[in-house]
């Protein structure tokens, strides 16, 4: 049985549908990440699931029961804000014990359960101070040890890293992993950030205007997008998409003509029509410099950046797209320069005029 | 120079007077002739001597513990009310605060009397709807107290616009974060939004109990200007003004005046000392 089942779920406020009619399973132990751009509703989806908003159709049930209409306070569920929300006037062990407090723990148990909450995120001499005299991270630590304490059915995370620097930011993801391997507990946490997502999921839900994009592991996400939109959000830098068209299908094998001249050969596992508008999808480390008889792409480089373990090129290609080369180490380009460019190993995406991916074998 | 008309109004209006009226409390004097230096005795007579001063404590300390406490209840139990954002909340705070505005006036003073009055409106209706026959509710020793304070009561806008704003600065998070810890609705009261709000209780506190000792408007007006019936709406300010205007005995009235600055004075440090174990101020991160 799943932890966590969404079915159908739709959110309005007022006339605006803003989740369309989402269906998501999560099992026991699993950690999903809810990843989107800005108002894709990944945050109104948590909230639903944690009971702070209301939910306008269909189910969201946790451990098989339906819990609509079961207030945030009897779902047992713990959240960790971006805010933090803190209680400000309490210290930290207060903030702490808030929640065994409400459910009427007994006081040597909450003792217990606090400093061992406390252990787990290094905060203990932190315990008697006020939430105003600590930092960004030590804040959030306290924050997800209110959560810790309360021994939720599933942890729920909302954006929870953004307000910290980058280095913290980069801290508390290993911390927050390494708390999940620990707990085994479910964890629901909502990103803008995919290298976060990358980094923290099981299992990635990919959210845009409201609808599930795509639903997957990291890895299968990035090497296997199902459209122009997941493989772009994926990844940095971004993949690089080209303009072509199918020029000829016979069988499975078919030739895309590219809008700089070039031809691109392979084999399809559904092949599109003849003359049908696509996108080729490469990302920048799949882009790679060659010999020139072997160059698929020319490109002028625009700018060279240095980042001493690799190198992002930027080129122009001769119809005036441009394109990221990732290389490997130091290279030696300037701009000026010219590129001559292939897809590793085949490793380039092909997307229809709807989008979607088209399938090769 | 821009400060000028301030000072002139501080020096002259204020300050001049304030003084004066402290030397005068060493004095007798009747207005009509100079005053004559009489040493503490004004203060000897108030402490040992007045009996109606005693009285008068009495009704103002029985208005001020009973209004204040139950006008801020009722001030914040409307705040919160208001705090939800429920259709045409403007009209209704616009409408809440209306008594308050109109309260403390002579006009208002005056319908509540004939509101209370043996003929008046209160009677009339629980006639109808009971067939009792009430008192006159400001005529009669036993209530005229009573009927004031509820009119003190009614005039809850201006602590309750205060508490509204006050509400307005919790974060919404906070209240969210308690649900999720499960907390009820009535412990996310006592646990976050009474601790938030301690500073704004404290300033309501603090602000409507120097009021209340100064009410004047009202008694003077239901009791007209006797403090009557029996002297059980004699407030302190009314006494103090009966002595100045109705007895010409201004040594007194003065001495009288400083004798409430000095109460509202231990009052208003009572308050300030206790506020430390219950008043959070954000800012001071203890």
């Amino acid at each position: 049985m799943a932890d966590l089942e969404l079915r159908q779920v739709v959110k309005d406020f007022g006339n605006l549908r803003v989740i369309h009619g989402i269906d998501l399973k999560i099992d026991h132990g699993e950690f999903i990440v809810f990843v989107g751009p800005s108002g894709c509703g990944k945050s109104t989806l948590l909230r639903m699931i944690a009971g702070l908003e209301e939910i306008s159709g269909g189910d969201v049930m946790i451990d098989g029961q339906v819990v609509n209409d079961m207030p945030a306070a009897r779902r047992e569920l713990a959240m960790v804000f971006q805010s933090y929300a803190l209680y400000p006037h309490m210290s930290v062990r207060k903030n702490l014990a808030f929640g065994l407090e409400t459910m009427k723990v007994p006081k040597p148990e909450i003792e217990r359960q606090v400093k061992q909450a406390a252990d787990i995120l290094q905060i203990n001499e932190l315990l008697d101070r006020k939430p105003g005299q600590l930092s960004g991270g030590q804040r959030q630590r306290v924050a997800i040890g209110r959560a810790i304490v309360r021994e939720p059915r599933i942890f729920l995370f909302d954006e929870p890293l953004s307000n910290l620097d980058a280095e913290l930011r980069m801290q508390m993801r290993v911390e927050i992993n390494r708390l999940h391997r620990r707990l085994g507990s479910t964890m629901v946490f909502v990103t803008h950030d995919q290298v976060e997502a990358m980094t923290l999921a099981d299992r990635i839900v990919v959210l845009r205007a409201g609808r599930v994009e795509q639903v997957g592991s990291p890895l299968e996400l990035y090497n296997k997008p199902d459209n122009i939109f997941v493989a772009g959000f994926l990844g940095s830098p971004r993949m690089n998409f080209l303009p072509g068209t199918v020029d000829r299908v016979e069988g499975h094998r078919g030739e895309i003509l590219l809008a700089g001249g070039q031809r691109l050969t392979t084999e399809f596992s559904a092949p599109p029509k003849a003359g049908e508008a696509v996108t080729i999808g490469v990302r920048p480390e799949d882009l790679v410099p060659v010999p020139e008889t072997d160059a698929v792409l020319i490109g002028e480089v625009t700018i060279a950046e240095q980042l001493g373990g690799e190198t992002y090129v930027y080129v122009t290609l001769p119809d005036g797209q441009s394109a990221t080369v990732e290389i490997k180490g130091q290279a030696r380009v300037r701009p000026g320069d010219r590129l001559h460019l292939a897809f590793e190993d085949g490793k380039f995406h092909i997307f229809g005029s709807d989008e979607k991916v088209i399938r090769r074998t | 120079m821009f400060l000028l008309p301030w000072l002139i109004g501080f020096f002259g209006l204020t300050l001049g007077p304030t003084l004066a009226s402290l030397y005068l409390s060493f004095t007798d004097y009747d207005l009509l002739t100079s005053p004559r230096w009489s040493g503490l005795e004004n203060y000897e007579y108030a402490f040992f001597h007045d009996r109606r001063l005693g009285n008068a404590l009495s009704v103002t300390f029985t208005y001020v513990l009973w209004s204040v406490p139950l006008k801020l209840t009722v001030a914040l139990l409307l705040a919160m009310v208001l705090d939800r954002s429920v259709r045409g909340v403007a009209f209704y705070r616009a409408t809440f605060y209306l008594p308050s505005l109109l309260g403390a006036s002579v006009a208002i003073a005056v319908l509540w009397r004939q509101i209370f009055g043996a003929q008046g409106l209160v009677n009339q209706m629980l006639f109808l709807l009971t067939g009792m026959k009430g008192p006159a509710w400001v005529a009669h020793p036993d209530y005229a107290l009573t009927t004031l304070i509820v009119l003190a009561i009614w005039q809850f806008g201006s602590p309750m616009i205060i508490f509204l704003a006050g509400l307005r600065q919790v974060p919404q998070d906070l209240y969210e974060a308690a649900s999720m810890d499960g907390a009820s609705g009535w412990r996310q009261f006592r646990k976050i939004t009474l601790p938030l709000l301690a500073p704004v209780i404290f300033f309501n506190l603090v602000f409507q109990t120097i009021e209340a000792f100064k009410a004047f408007t009202q008694a003077y007006i239901v009791s007209g200007g006797q403090g009557g019936p029996v002297d059980s709406t004699l407030f302190y300010s009314l006494y103090l003004y009966e002595e100045a205007f109705a007895n010409f005995r201004m040594g007194y009235a003065s001495a009288l005046a400083w004798l409430l600055l000095v109460i509202i004075a231990i009052f208003t440090a009572i308050a300030f000392a206790t506020s430390k174990y219950w008043v959070y101020y954000e800012d001071e991160g203890r």
